[in-house]
């Protein structure tokens, strides 16, 4: 990226090394979502629906893990994905896919933990309906699922906001190789730390303002599917 | 089993496929570096001609001297690029390398805020710098992260007759971090910083610094390549991780690294000739 032009222009001439690294940003975290989603859905639907030992401890862990530190989750990958730890042989680490587990890691709590309580909300309200409706335990949780959709869009966005904000995990495991393994979020760490603060900051904006457009974007989708559903 | 849980098995079992045939394929090395080199900008003009010339793609990963060696210990990358020659020695003795090849060197600098504390603006004698600093205790930033600059920082100490670990007061700021943030930091609190001169003339929030001491021998920083040994880790792409070591020290790759300049100021002096460096 020619650093003596500033973000903005950058934009509007569509320089393709930034593009790229926005790319690369979006499949990164969005792929991160849909791997977190796969797991973290069905699993908060079973524990809100699931009366089993330590449920209450079970809760709790699940919160906490809202919380895990981007860059301890970065070094755990790391280790476990290096030539010298347990998945070493992969060669995954340093390529986007190394970046798309450790986000995986630290979006799949969250929207297993929202996911938890927004069923377990409905099943509060919903209890006497679908006992009567005779469904095995799937089946509910299906069901719940379904009704929930609309607001488990929140927890989908919450999920992605984590990772399209973090940097820590996925310097560490991705390592910021130009072209290959770059993102936003790194992207502005280095630029910082070549003293380039207004290419930093105008970086910033341009993730703000992309992390926006897929708010709204999901939003309105949301609306129309409400609107439809009626 | 139920079906998702068939599904996720099989989703993933089919990613780790098409990430192994991905490996099978690609023409690539990693390189693990200092942040110098890529700071400075010196890889972005020379791999361009690099993989012109060979089709290799190089992915540098930008670390400290220290971290990109334990990054070479840990089989992580095919070929190293550092500059701290003890480590490196130690690199190599260890086994984890094959042969250390001299590349290119530069120089550190003692940089400074304007106002110069210290009243050591424009000399020569970067011990008598330090010994200065230390006197008035001046505010200096060091990496504090075992980069190689971190380390001839700490050797210049020794040098200069001071014991830093025990001598050091609330003048002496340890932030860890790579050249940029050092800088950064001594840009924003007016304080002195040794760096090498690639990223000082690429850095562009200088704010009120300027280069304090320069052109002390001592102030000599000598770049070393190896290939991280295959027989250690045989994941490393021995052929062509070689191909880029060869290339960096043939007289082709001596000369892009002589003809990298900002400002029209050279950055790296090519010495791969110099068995000795």
């Amino acid at each position: 990226m020619p650093a003596e032009l500033s973000a903005f222009q950058l934009v509007l001439s569509g320089d393709p090394a930034l593009f790229a690294i926005v790319r690369l940003s979006l499949v990164v975290s969005l792929s991160a979502v849909l791997l977190a989603a796969l797991m973290g859905i069905p699993l908060g639907a079973w524990i809100a629906l699931t009366n089993f030992p330590g449920r209450q401890g079970a809760i709790v862990l699940l919160n906490a893990l809202m919380g895990l530190p981007p860059v301890v989750v970065g070094l755990a990958v790391y280790l476990a994905l290096s030539r010298s730890g347990p998945l070493g042989s992969w060669g995954l680490l340093f390529t986007p896919r190394a970046m798309i587990i450790a986000q995986t890691v630290l979006v799949a709590p969250i929207i297993a933990a929202l996911t938890r309580q927004t069923i377990e909300d409905l099943w509060l309200e919903y209890r006497d309906e679908l006992t009567a409706m005779n469904l095995g335990p799937l089946g509910r949780v299906a069901a719940l699922i379904w009704d929930a959709r609309f607001s488990l869009v929140t927890a989908l966005l919450a999920g992605f906001g984590r990772a399209a904000a973090e940097v820590g995990a996925i310097i560490i495991v991705g390592g910021n190789i130009d072209g290959f393994t770059r993102t936003m979020t790194t992207a502005i760490a280095l630029e910082t730390s070549k003293g380039d603060l207004p290419l930093a900051v105008g970086l910033g904006v341009v993730l703000i303002a992309i992390v926006i457009a897929i708010n709204a974007l999901a939003w309105t989708a949301r609306r129309a599917g409400e609107r439809l559903a009626g | 089993m139920n079906m998702l849980t068939r599904r996720l098995l099989i989703a993933a079992a089919a990613s780790l496929a098409i990430a192994g045939s991905a490996l099978a394929q690609d023409k690539s090395i990693v390189v693990a570096s200092t942040t110098s080199t890529q700071d400075s900008g010196l890889f972005g003009h020379i791999l361009p001609m690099f993989k012109a010339k060979t089709g290799i793609d190089v992915k540098v990963v930008a670390q400290g001297t220290g971290q990109a060696l334990d990054t070479g210990r840990r089989g992580d990358a095919d070929v190293v690029f550092v500059h701290a020659k003890p480590a490196e020695e130690k690199f190599l003795a260890e086994g984890f390398g094959v042969k250390r090849y001299p590349v290119m060197y530069n120089d550190f600098v003692l940089i400074g805020p304007k106002s110069d504390p210290a009243g050591i603006k424009g000399s020569k004698d970067i011990v008598a710098a330090l010994g200065a600093i230390k006197a008035k205790g001046a505010d200096f930033v060091s990496r504090g992260d075992k980069s190689g600059t971190h380390q001839a920082e700490l050797n210049l100490w020794k040098v200069a007759g001071v014991d830093i670990a025990k001598d050091k007061g609330p003048w002496y700021k340890e932030i860890g971090q790579g050249m940029g943030a050092a800088l950064n930091t001594a840009s924003a609190s007016n304080a002195y910083v040794l760096a090498d001169r690639g990223t000082w003339l690429s850095f562009k929030n200088r704010g009120d610094l300027v280069i304090a001491v320069e052109g002390d021998k001592r102030l000599f920083n000598q770049y070393g390549v190896m290939l991280v040994n295959p027989e250690k880790h045989p994941s490393v792409k021995k052929d062509l991780g070689q191909q880029f070591i060869d290339w960096l020290v043939s007289s082709d790759g001596q000369k892009a690294i002589a003809d990298y300049k900002i400002n029209g100021e050279q950055l790296f002096y090519p010495n791969a000739s110099d068995s000795g460096a």
